[in-house]
């Protein structure tokens, strides 16, 4: 056993950080908030030129490496505030459900809130749309494609996230079961949401930390207060918990035989050993993203609460992200008929 | 990234499960609470069968005795000790998990052969004097004068939380020879028979008498008695923590795990379970206990790796203690006016609460935030030591 993150994995983290650092900068992707395309198609083709899609698509279609790779992608895409559907695009092409997925010539999008407002985000932009459950509750998973029409949709005026456009729908068309790999969407797409807030936990953390550093007040930097070091001590807290909860639900997608020997020692079935990995990932990197982009809005003081300081984006990503595959309360209170 | 044992650790955790299962239902009935000369007794009874079958020291390198495992086969051991009900360390925990590695490091050859192998075979107990009621957290301010007078120091103060100090045979004890701070400090082993010490029991909160104030009034120690140099105390103090390996609380941690289970059966039972804001709360602590799983095999997989202690302990005690004591308070409220009673009651249908073993926990949850390194100077640690922050006082 080795649970350390590998050379590869860091070299994968960093190559995403080289994209965006030269192609998808806050600064330019900032540039489309309030637009009803949060990323254009170039920007899109970028992230599918760099295999963000196909990482578990095997060779020559994609890298051939495992949900413990694709984590380690999505929390830097979480970091890097990427908007877009990334999640519904990454399981249509890991499933070969819509062509185009794994290049990122198009957009696909999944909707699994278990709410009873059908808000779906990004949808001027998606060729599909993925209909999921989460792991609280079993439904059938299903494919629009293409996706739901323009008309009879309204567009949302003031979405919470600028970077994620929303559309109000009366009703979701039935579209096509997808039954064969419905409970892997289900289990990948929790995960890499899972990811993506643990980046969101993450870069907050550094953010708050780095101004902890420089702003000076009463003569010293703020960090050298001790109420402001343990804001920052907690952070580090829930984002390390939260990514290991992530990282050991993603080594168990990827290695069933393990899966398997926890399920016959707890007396469990797999999918139930499976399920509780997930939903309790889930519910911890949703609350470290909620709760590190409140305490990093609390050590920056005023300027947190201004427009221009990305830290609100973090929270309002991390809110849009809490209310896909299942909700802290929802999962939280499935996860105890597993305990 | 993975968390597949390899042939060699799933050997050496088969072995273990056939000795555990073979050996735990010979064990006598442990001790009565308190009753500290029997629980020595069963401890040390314990040990001696882990010695016999190679399994005392798994966290000891080979040239000091023990086994030499690696991180890794040193958490399977813990995992497997605790999934199958086996002793904790017992009465002698500062023994085999502190001095014993302290003499290892930075003890003489004639130390080595007097004082490592009756840890191992469980003949001696080991306690430890190092905070006193006026050095705490600021532990190198501590007080306990040592004077020399010729190959004996002379040693007077007072000492505090010397757990099992009454069953003791020796006592790693820190003294101040020098200067006031971390350099005027040495290590000193104090035999516990020795003219001059006086052994106060201290209650705690849980009613529990395993603690001890320890009085010395011109206790003479033998120079040889001194592991490094004199004044050069603190750093050898500092190099024992670099023999924690991320297995620190593990048994802890899976003792919370089972109680947490056993709760929701009571809670089950009780026909509790329909209330929405106990299945979250239950549900939260099993997501949070599984994180600190994972967490700790992340700790242990860069301590195997690297050589290094992790830092991740401070993260992992911060995280842990607190759920502990969630948990303790969720058992509380579902025991309800159970939780008002320590000896052992049933519910309407007559299976056991459990609500002692409960109460138990929770009472020592609460000493979790505090022991070891309070959860408000973890926060500093954490702060300072890995995230950068500036540290002023």
């Amino acid at each position: 056993m080795d649970f350390r993150i590998t050379d590869d994995q860091k070299e994968l983290a960093d190559g995403i950080r080289t994209v965006v650092a030269g192609r998808l900068s806050l600064e330019h992707l900032r540039m489309n908030e309030g637009a009803e395309a949060a990323i254009s198609a170039k920007d899109w083709s970028v992230l599918g030129q760099t295999g963000v899609f196909s990482l578990t698509l095997p060779e020559p279609e994609g890298t051939g490496l495992g949900m413990a790779d694709a984590v380690v992608v999505f929390e830097e895409l979480g970091r890097a505030l990427i908007p877009g559907p990334l999640v519904g695009t990454f399981l249509a092409a890991s499933a070969g459900l819509v062509d185009g997925s794994a290049e990122g010539a198009v957009q696909v999008g999944v909707h699994s809130s278990g709410s009873d407002q059908i808000l779906v985000a990004h949808l001027s932009s998606l060729q599909a749309l993925l209909v999921l459950s989460g792991y609280h509750r079993t439904t059938t998973a299903r494919i629009l494609t293409p996706a739901p029409s323009l008309e009879g949709a309204t567009r949302i005026a003031a979405p919470l996230c600028p970077l994620t456009p929303l559309w109000h729908l009366p009703s979701l068309p039935a579209g096509d079961p997808i039954a064969d790999v419905g409970s892997r969407l289900v289990r990948d797409g929790s995960l890499l949401t899972a990811a993506l807030q643990v980046g969101h936990a993450a870069e907050t953390l550094d953010l708050a930390v780095a101004y902890a550093k420089q702003r000076q007040q009463f003569g010293q930097p703020i960090g050298s207060f001790q109420a402001v070091k343990h804001i920052c001590a907690d952070m580090l807290v829930r984002a390390e918990v939260a990514r290991s909860a992530v990282h050991a639900a993603a080594c168990l997608a990827d290695e069933p035989d393990v899966v398997a020997s926890e399920a016959a020692g707890g007396g469990r079935s797999a999918e139930q050993v499976m399920a509780r990995a997930v939903m309790g990932a889930k519910v911890l990197a949703d609350e470290a993203a909620l709760a590190n982009a409140r305490a990093a809005i609390q050590v920056y003081g005023g300027m947190g609460f201004t427009w221009d300081v990305p830290l609100h984006l973090h929270l309002k990503r991390a809110r849009v992200l809490a209310t896909t595959f299942g909700t802290v309360g929802q999962l939280s209170a499935a996860l105890s008929a597993l305990t | 990234m993975d968390l597949r044992y390899t042939a060699s650790e799933l050997t050496f955790r088969d072995e273990l499960r056939v000795w555990l299962g073979s050996t735990l239902p010979k064990l006598p009935a442990p001790p009565p609470a308190d009753d500290w000369p029997a629980r020595r007794r069963f401890d040390a009874h314990w040990q001696r069968l882990l010695f016999d079958s190679g399994y005392a020291g798994v966290d000891w390198p080979i040239d000091g005795g023990g086994r030499g495992s690696s991180p890794i086969e040193q958490l399977i051991f813990k995992e497997e000790c605790e999934r199958a009900g086996a002793p904790y360390v017992g009465v002698n925990f500062v023994g085999l998990l502190h001095a014993g590695p302290t003499v290892i490091a930075e003890g003489t050859v004639a130390q080595k052969e007097r004082y490592l192998a009756p840890i191992l075979r469980g003949d001696d107990v080991w306690c430890q004097g190092f905070s006193e009621p006026d050095a705490g957290s600021d532990l190198a301010s501590l007080r306990t004068r040592a004077v020399r007078d010729g190959d004996h120091y002379i040693v007077s103060g007072s000492k505090i939380w010397t757990s099992h100090a009454e069953v003791a045979d020796h006592c790693e004890l820190l003294v101040r020879t020098g200067d006031d701070g971390h350099r005027g400090i040495t290590w000193l082993i104090m035999p516990m028979d020795a003219d001059g010490i006086e052994i106060r029991p201290l209650r705690t909160i849980a009613g529990s008498t395993e603690f001890a104030e320890l009085f010395l009034d011109e206790v003479r120690i033998p120079v040889e008695n001194r592991v490094g140099d004199e004044n050069d105390g603190w750093r050898v103090t500092m190099v024992t923590l670099s023999f924690e390996r991320g297995t620190a609380f593990v048994g802890e941690l899976l003792e919370s795990m089972r109680l947490l289970g056993a709760l929701h059966q009571v809670a089950d039972g009780l026909g509790l379970m329909d209330d929405l804001g106990l299945q979250r709360r239950i549900g939260h602590l099993t997501a949070a206990f599984d994180a600190l799983w994972a967490l700790t095999k992340r700790n242990v997989s860069e301590a195997a790796q690297s050589g290094i202690p992790g830092i991740g302990g401070s993260v992992f005690k911060l995280s842990f203690s607190e759920h502990a004591q969630a948990l303790g308070d969720l058992a509380m409220e579902i025991l309800d006016r159970a939780a008002l009673s320590g000896d052992p009651l049933c519910g309407p249908d007559g299976t056991a609460l459990g609500n002692e073993a409960h109460l138990h926990a929770w009472f020592k949850s609460i000493s979790l935030t505090i022991a070891a390194g309070t959860s408000q100077v973890q926060r500093n640690i954490v702060a300072e030591r890995i995230l950068g922050l500036p540290k002023v006082r």
